[in-house]
């Protein structure tokens, strides 16, 4: 008998965490990322308590999204996310910097299992994930090992993320995890595509975000993000999403 | 005092084990550590025995012994071949410590003493594995 114990402890670790929201989607460059980070923001700035993990290790960007440098996780019983623009942050890049880490599937499983083995949250209203991309092993992983966890499904109206979103999506009901819905992103004309396409799907879809030509200027900086049109329509369509239970007083 | 978090990860899965075997009382837990966690033996049998205290309901751990093995951090590289240890390999206190927190980033830091390659495979002493219990049925 040779265990791995990390496994055991993920339960314990989440424990004090009310909602696990898994951001999940297609190919990369639908704006998964993007949306984790809003949504963090978006809800910390609302009254709630957040955190955000990143475990989309082959190409962290959360960090970049929201600006984050120059912090450290406290080590204490494990370790402590530090709290940036009131975020419980978590990200791979405390440990490797700005450098390329060049890991294999075995790799990401095994660091991602760590960080959710050692990291203590203490307790949250939600814990936002951006997840890896599409449905590969380190996907798989994470649906395991996050059995709280409910999904948000970010697509664009491209026949490309469709069909990967598709894949995600027909998963996600095959494991019989919650799906909040899908939001469509990046949207440059009215197309009926993601209705006609999910349509065999038992999933909401919540809403358009349209494509945000002044959203790349905003990129590293909290309140700029938070004033963006992307960010106005998420909250948006958060609220009038009664899956997301949100206290309209906040 | 990240050794907490992980001792609590071994102590829970031996509780979780010993009830699948139908363990009444474990005499001895073995834990392999890999030489690339850098784990602080005296730090983490501190946690390992305080641990057991507190998760003691059932008096199943009363008299459980801690076993500490290491393991020595083995590098193969996926390019040339080579084989190498990880005290062979220098790294500097602060990359040192990335790689007691995530001992895969040890990719960003370390390369292949022969070609440099940063595609390597970690062939042993990696992290903390649970290798044996023992105990009374
Ligand atoms: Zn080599």
């Amino acid at each position: 008998m040779v265990t791995d114990p990390r496994v055991s402890v993920i339960d314990r670790r989440l424990s004090g965490i009310k909602r696990i929201i898994a951001v999940t989607g297609g190919k990369g460059g639908i704006g998964k990322s993007l949306t984790s980070s809003l949504l963090a923001l978006t809800l910390s700035r609302m009254g709630y308590r957040v955190g955000l993990l990143d475990l989309d290790l082959s190409a962290p960007s959360t960090h970049v999204i929201l600006g984050i440098d120059s912090v450290y996780p406290k080590e204490e019983y494990g370790i402590i996310p530090p709290e940036v623009h009131g975020i419980s942050f978590m990200s791979i890049i405390y440990f490797t910097g700005n450098e390329p880490a060049p890991l294999r599937g075995e790799d990401i499983t095994n660091a991602m299992l760590e960080l959710l083995a050692i990291t203590q949250w203490g307790s949250l209203d939600f814990l936002i994930v951006d997840m890896p991309p599409g449905i590969g092993d380190a996907s798989m992983d994470v649906i395991r090992w996050l059995k709280r966890a409910e999904f948000l499904v970010m697509t664009t109206a491209s026949k490309v993320a469709l069909e990967t979103v598709k894949k995600v999506l027909k998963m996600l009901e095959e494991l019989h995890k919650p799906i909040i819905g899908v939001i469509e992103n990046m949207k440059m004309r009215e197309s009926s595509a993601v209705q006609d396409e999910l349509n065999g799907f038992n999933v909401p879809i919540l809403g358009d975000i349209d494509f945000d030509m002044d959203l790349e200027d905003s990129i590293g900086d909290a309140n700029t993000l938070l004033e963006t049109d992307m960010a106005t329509r998420l909250k948006a369509i958060a609220m009038n999403t009664p899956e997301f239970q949100l206290n309209s007083d906040l | 005092m990240h050794e907490w978090a992980l001792a609590e990860a071994v102590i829970e899965t031996a509780i979780e084990e010993s009830r699948k075997g139908g363990l009444e009382e474990i005499s001895e837990i073995t834990v392999q550590i890999g030489e690339l966690q850098q784990i602080e033996l005296e730090v983490f049998q501190f946690a390992l025995d305080e641990i057991a205290k507190a998760h003691d309901e059932d008096s199943l751990l009363t008299n459980a012994k801690m076993r500490l093995e290491t393991e020595r951090a083995i590098f193969k590289c996926r390019v040339c071949g080579t084989e190498w240890d990880y005290r062979d390999t220098c790294v500097n206190e602060d990359e040192g410590e990335a790689i007691h927190f995530a001992p895969e980033v040890a990719h960003v830091y370390v390369r292949c003493p022969s070609c440099k390659s940063p595609d390597f495979e970690v062939i042993q002493g990696r992290g903390v594995l649970l290798k044996a219990i023992k105990g009374k049925r």
